[in-house]
């Protein structure tokens, strides 16, 4: 008998299958079809200021740093004060997702732009997410020639940029949008949910960033209605 | 690893006589305990998700077989493999056979419970493949020769100047007089030597914290990345990931996700989810060229329709160890299994058998509290007395504690006798406390007295003072 035959009979035999075998399999058809969506938390149930308020407050706290946008003709010039400011060199990688490539690099004329995956050497890199997920702060990203993964991890500055329309309250919300963008129930090879930078707790349980992934995630929201309330003062 | 449970005793004194380990432990209680009540407290809807948590996993407990073969048939259709295993040896076997197909020399390995559990380390070494862990912690115990002391935090019982002596032992291409003083230094050169791994190794070998039936996905939860750079790096990407592991839906995992970071670190949610699906497409310009899941059983299908069923809907946080009085006082090693603390107490048998592990649902206070935090509802220390129960049953106690508890049980079920029993020991044992009211010495009890002083009983029995409260409650009335 194979591995996996003598799992699946031990495990009928163990719950006592064999009755009535038809409702069984319908009951796990109906919920792979269905998926239904749980409980859903309060807090992310908000009209799109609030959402994207609470998305912006979410990332901060898992040590993300956020800026908006007014469109993806301002993407360049965000990318180059980000590298300026901490001194990093005028050099980004990324893939080849139309949205970005749509952004003027050229009037940035000090930066280099490395298409591709990446090959470790990279300082800093720039993806396109899927969405985000206000109630945790969390960024999607998916696999592709669009976004490499690689970019997503080796780097050690990660720069994403999110469209602010893309900004949902919860994670089943964003489950829905990926199934939309699909349309035909596949799943893209990886779909990175990112909140914040690597970290590890693991020497005397003292939090450290940048483990091995980036030590830094900052976040481009591109928000050409304006929607994004603007940053309250401490 | 060697199953060592039967010397708890002994594991555990010396666990307490060891100044370096108790100093380490009590970053447990700092670390973890409040971090966990912050998050959720913030969170209002969290009890309820603690019940959908676990009607979620007993329906997919109830319908596994169902699901497995779903969630197979979905890895195959987006191009991967899955290789089931029914015994910890068929799992080793067929992680060894994808390596050897390969000729791989160096395997990375994201943080897994399970090839600990299957002991896969040692079995890839002996077959001249050399794995390397990748996170922090557990690259930290395999440079010591250790295993994990702790399911989410595996050096957890390591202070920061036995890492730095480690390091300096081993990452002998760094100049001598170079300055590791700060945590933050130790990390970065971890980081360095662990990225040049990732790129060198053949193949990746993670665990699996969900398998996804509705897509034939693996998620890893993270807060590294390392998991993520084995992965996407490797040639091949293996999945060793336990049967129970399978949950129905993506909006199943987003529910239990929910759950498992605010009871693990008190994080909203932890700084990696990823969701993996099969190999490399045609157009992707990285990750791994072969996907493959290894299933393992050994010996969970058993637990199924038994008292133990509950316990097979565990994910793994840790949170019953965080709040452990036990597991605070002599940390994970002392309870010689891969799995320690309350969760490891009513695992370890189930996988082993209780005559190889009897000591481990003993050693609880049955305080309550990994009941209490467990996000999947699962009733430790009801499991746990199943398991005392069944060790009775089998003989496998000493002889002494079998006649001091078939005496203990004669008398406590007479309550006439226990209670003149009762009122005849008290007024002894209140002489024997003297001025102090504390008895340092008494006879059959060495256990106890050896370690501390017993309180001496005061004044009337329970029994006595209920029935005084009783007659002046009356009279007061009257």
């Amino acid at each position: 008998m194979s591995g996996r035959d003598a799992i699946l009979s031990k495990i009928r035999a163990s719950l006592g299958a064999g009755g009535d075998e038809a409702a069984r399999k319908t009951a796990v058809a109906e919920r792979l079809a269905g998926h239904p969506r749980g409980v859903i938390p309060e807090r992310g149930h908000l009209p799109a200021a609030e959402r994207l308020a609470l998305f912006r407050d979410m990332a901060i706290k898992a040590n993300a740093s956020v800026a908006t946008l007014a469109g993806y003709d301002a993407l360049p010039d965000a990318v180059l004060t980000y590298l300026r400011e901490r001194n990093l060199p005028a050099s980004v990688r990324m893939g080849t997702d139309p949205r970005l490539a749509e952004a003027p690099w050229h009037e940035a004329a000090t930066l280099e732009v490395k298409s591709g995956a990446s090959d470790g050497e990279d300082v800093t890199g720039v993806s396109h997410a899927l969405g985000a997920v206000a109630e945790t702060g969390t960024l999607a990203l998916t696999s592709g020639t669009d976004n490499p993964t690689t970019v997503n991890f080796l780097p050690e500055h990660h720069l994403v940029v999110v469209d602010a329309k893309d900004v949902t309250g919860d994670l089943e919300s964003l489950w829905s949008a990926l199934r939309t963008s699909r349309g035909d129930g596949s799943m893209p090879r990886t779909v990175n949910l990112v909140t914040g930078p690597s970290r590890s707790g693991d020497i005397e349980q003292v939090l450290l960033m940048g483990a091995h992934g980036p030590r830094s995630v900052h976040i481009l929201v591109i928000d050409p209605e304006g929607t994004m309330p603007a940053e309250r003062t401490p | 690893m060697e199953l060592t449970s039967l010397k708890f005793k002994e594991q555990s004194s010396a666990a307490i006589a060891n100044a370096d380990l108790q100093r380490a432990l009590g970053n447990v209680e700092k670390g973890f305990i409040d971090k966990r009540r912050k998050s959720t407290d913030a969170l209002p809807e969290f009890d309820r998700l603690r019940d959908n948590a676990r009607d979620i996993k007993n329906h997919t407990l109830a319908h596994l077989d169902h699901y497995l073969e779903a969630y197979e048939e979905k890895v195959t259709q987006s191009g991967g493999h899955v290789h089931w295993a029914a015994t910890a040896a068929e799992a080793r076997e067929a992680v060894l056979a994808i390596c050897q197909q390969r000729k791989a020399k160096t395997v990375t390995k994201g943080k897994s419970m399970i090839t600990e559990e299957i002991g896969l380390n040692d079995f890839l070494s002996a077959n001249d493949i050399t794995p390397v862990e990748t996170d922090l912690g557990e690259y930290i115990i395999q440079l010591r020769g250790e295993h994990p002391s702790h399911i989410i935090a595996p050096a957890v019982h390591v202070n920061r100047d036995q890492v730095e002596s480690d390091f300096r032992r081993v990452h002998t291409q760094f100049e001598a007089e170079r300055d590791l003083t700060e945590p933050v230094s130790l990390l970065a050169e971890a980081r360095e030597v662990l990225r040049q791994k990732y790129f060198e190794a053949d193949i990746g070998i993670t665990g699996a914290n969900f398998l996804v039936a509705e897509t034939g996905s693996s998620v890893i939860v993270t807060n590294e990345g390392n998991g993520d750079l084995t992965q996407t790096l490797g040639k091949v990407h293996i999945v060793v990931a336990s049967i129970e592991k399978v949950v129905p839906t993506l909006e199943d995992t987003a529910q239990i996700l929910r759950v498992l970071a605010r009871s693990a670190t008190g994080q909203d949610m932890s700084v990696y989810t990823t969701v993996s699906t099969g190999p490399k497409r045609a157009d992707d310009p990285d990750g791994p060229e072969e996907y493959h899941v290894v299933l393992v059983d050994n010996g969970r299908s058993d637990m199924l329709g038994t008292e133990y069923q509950e316990m097979l809907r565990c994910i793994r946080c840790g949170a019953c160890m965080n709040h452990c009085p036990v597991y605070h006082a002599v940390g994970g090693h002392a309870y010689g299994s891969v799995y320690p603390g309350p969760m490891g107490a009513v695992l370890t048998p189930s996988l082993h058998g209780i005559d190889k592990s009897g000591h481990l649902p003993n050693a609880s206070t049955f305080c309550g509290r990994c009941e209490e935090v467990c996000p999947m509802r699962i009733p430790l220390p009801k499991m746990m007395r199943h398991w005392r129960e069944q060790e009775f049953e089998k003989h496998l106690q000493p002889s002494k504690a079998r006649f001091g508890l078939g005496i203990w049980a004669y008398v406590a079920r007479r309550p006439k006798l226990y209670r003149r029993a009762v009122s005849l020991a008290m007024p002894v044992l209140s002489r024997l406390g003297g001025a102090r009211h504390r008895i340092a010495r008494l006879p059959l009890a060495g256990g106890w007295t050896r370690h501390r002083d017993l309180p001496a009983p005061e004044g009337a029995t329970f029994m006595q003072q209920w029935a005084e409260r009783q007659r002046h409650d009356k009279g007061s009335k009257a």
